[in-house]
């Protein structure tokens, strides 16, 4: 079976003065449906490879097959529209836009896709804020939101083009833990939707809930095993 | 609504205070290159108009420019010969069979001539002396080739015709000479020669220097005045068409020799400072487009730097550099366009107050400051508007589309 996302050689240098590896000879590969938590402690490179995989940088060596075609060469636009149509971005931060509702925000990838009509942009939005409980806040601004709350609305926005890949770095980071539960019952649904759900985490307790642990030390793999007892 | 569209009004809205001043940057910049080109046109316009109606559009006087082709020349067209530092005739005294040359024009579709004697009179009254230009006419024929008829505001070319020794004076020297309708004046020539002269019209073009420094009489009276009998100094021309007059005037000048002036050649040292006019102003007014450019670079520069989250969220979702560019353009496009539209209704109420203001210096006590708007002056003023938002958005706008979403996304983590 083809991986969802494969990564080959995965290597990430930061030049300067004195060159800083953010990540070594990574080789992974992310089965289409599948959990996984990237763990490790702070400054081991679990961010820098997820930005490699959803291919927001470029990679100094190595890299990043999407369902089994090379990235390499493809240019900035090409990787943006790669980004638009197939991955959903969740970060620590809402990144929401202040001025836009909540429904306006996640429809906002719709939108630049141009896929659909704006009636049937509205109705899809409405029924992913609905699916993540946050139905009756469509019309609320950010502003106006918890922090959980927030997140949610992070989570419709990224699923706003029903893409294939969910790529999360730290998502509950700035949640308590009843949230942070909370979101990581939603990845876990949606991966089981079929979706490959990516979760960068330095939380062991909500690593375990995913199913594949990946451990990242010093920007190299050193552990990748499945989850046993979720 | 377009995405960029409604992310750039989003982010207008969302600093208020601040796009409402680079609006009004725009409105003020727009309002002030239209309403003072407006007032600069209109005086122009007026002064063109008066110079053109009142005068002939195209003047023979009996100067010789070129000299006739040497001889030698003549002889050996073909030949290698060239006689140099050939002077023209001395300058004549009156134009040479000017009766054969006002009936050669007179033949010519498209104008109208009279014969003039140009020379200078003294007017004297009660004890006073008053220089003046003397122009003899033949008012029939000057009535259609000057606006002289219908710049009286009293007395009348009839009446000229009629009286042999009539005089048609400006109206602001009759008032300096304390002189009316029917008055007697006396009028000495440089040859000393005197007439006792009665005043059968007043004229007023609003032009100081014609309306105190000109008068008219019978062109026999002058040629008698100026001992100068059948000699016309000056053939005035008017045009149907105004727009011909330099190509006709070196058309009469080739034929008959003697000078013949375009009214743009008689006045192009008024008409080189109306440019100059009208560069300075255009230059002062559209630095003002150019400050209020500056202001919009201001209100997006901040909203760039304050966006940057967005930006890299934006970026990172999948929108394009190109997009990113569009919504900071459209931010300066927006406010350019408020700002101009804004800018024509301000225009609009300032020139109409600038239209009620007195004309300083007018001889009519009425008269008013002209002010002529025009569409063109709408469209460039919105042009360089437009064109100063959208350079000034450019910038800030390149620098947001190379923002790096993840060193803003890193930084937040």
């Amino acid at each position: 079976m083809i991986a969802a996302i494969a990564a080959r050689g995965l290597t990430r240098i930061l030049p300067g003065p004195v060159p800083t590896v953010l990540v070594e000879e990574i080789d992974l590969d992310f089965a289409p449906g599948s959990f996984t938590a990237i763990t490790g402690p702070s400054g081991s490179g679990k961010s820098s490879l997820l930005y490699l995989l959803g291919l927001l940088d470029r990679p100094s060596a190595g890299e990043v097959l999407v369902e089994g075609a090379p990235t390499a060469e493809l240019d900035d636009d090409t990787r943006g529209d790669l980004r638009l149509e197939r991955f959903g971005f969740v970060f620590q931060f809402h990144f929401l836009l202040p001025e836009f509702t909540v429904l306006d925000n996640v429809i906002l990838p719709m939108r630049e896709l141009g896929q659909l009509s704006a009636a049937a942009m509205r109705a899809r939005g409405e029924a992913l804020l609905a699916s993540l409980d946050m139905a009756e806040l469509a019309r609320k601004l950010p502003g106006q939101l918890s922090g959980g709350q927030r997140q949610r609305t992070a989570i419709a926005r990224a699923l706003a083009n029903d893409p294939r890949f969910i790529l999360a770095d730290e998502p509950t980071g700035a949640l308590d833990t009843r949230n942070g539960r909370a979101v990581f019952a939603i990845l876990r649904r949606l991966a089981e939707e079929g979706r490959t759900v990516i979760v960068v985490t330095h939380d062991e307790t909500l690593a375990a809930l995913t199913d594949r642990r990946v451990q990242l030390i010093d920007g190299r793999l050193a552990v990748d095993a499945p989850v046993q007892d979720r | 609504m377009p995405l960029a569209l409604d992310i750039a009004r989003a982010h207008l809205l969302g600093r208020r205070r601040q796009s409402l001043v680079a609006v009004l940057g725009v409105t003020l910049g727009v309002a002030f290159f239209i309403a003072m080109s407006a007032m600069m046109h209109g005086f122009q316009n007026y002064f063109r108009t008066q110079i053109v109606d009142s005068n002939p559009h195209i003047m023979i006087t009996d100067e010789i420019r070129r000299p006739a082709r040497q001889p030698l020349a003549l002889l050996h067209p073909e030949a290698a010969v060239a006689v140099t530092r050939v002077l023209p005739r001395d300058p004549v005294r009156g134009i040479a069979n000017a009766g054969a040359i006002l009936d050669a024009l007179g033949r010519m579709a498209g104008l109208a001539a009279a014969p003039t004697l140009r020379g200078q009179l003294i007017l004297r009254r009660a004890g006073r002396d008053y220089a003046v230009a003397a122009l003899g006419i033949d008012p029939v024929r000057e009535a259609r080739v000057t606006q002289l008829a219908g710049n009286l505001v009293a007395g009348s070319l009839d009446a000229l015709t009629r009286q042999s020794n009539g005089v048609i004076l400006g109206r602001a020297l009759a008032v300096k000479m304390g002189a009316g309708l029917g008055d007697t004046i006396t009028g000495v020539a440089t040859t000393g020669a005197s007439a006792a002269l009665r005043v059968v019209g007043l004229f007023s073009t609003g032009i100081e220097t014609q309306d105190l420094g000109q008068v008219y009489l019978q062109l026999a009276r002058e040629q008698a005045l100026e001992n100068r009998p059948l000699v016309v100094n000056e053939i005035d021309i008017r045009l149907d068409d105004i727009t011909r007059s330099v190509a006709m005037a070196k058309e009469i000048e080739g034929r008959f020799g003697f000078k013949a002036a375009p009214w743009e050649e008689t006045y192009s040292r008024i008409l080189a400072v109306f440019l100059l006019q009208n560069i300075i102003m255009t230059t002062v007014t559209g630095a003002i487009l150019v400050v209020a450019g500056f202001g919009i670079f201001n209100v997006i520069s901040t909203v760039v730097l304050e966006k940057a989250r967005d930006i890299a969220i934006m970026r990172s979702i999948g929108l394009s550099r190109r997009v990113i560019v569009r919504i900071f353009v459209i931010e300066g496009a927006l406010v350019g366009s408020v700002g101009t539209m804004l800018g024509w209704l301000v225009a609009m109420a300032m020139a109409a107050g600038i239209a009620r203001i007195p004309a300083p210096g007018a001889t009519d006590p009425n008269e008013t400051m002209r002010v002529a708007q025009s569409v063109d002056l709408y469209v460039v003023a919105s042009l360089i508007a437009m064109a100063a938002a959208i350079g000034a958005a450019w910038l800030p706008a390149r620098r947001a589309a190379r923002t790096d979403p993840l060193a803003v996304i890193r930084g937040a983590t």
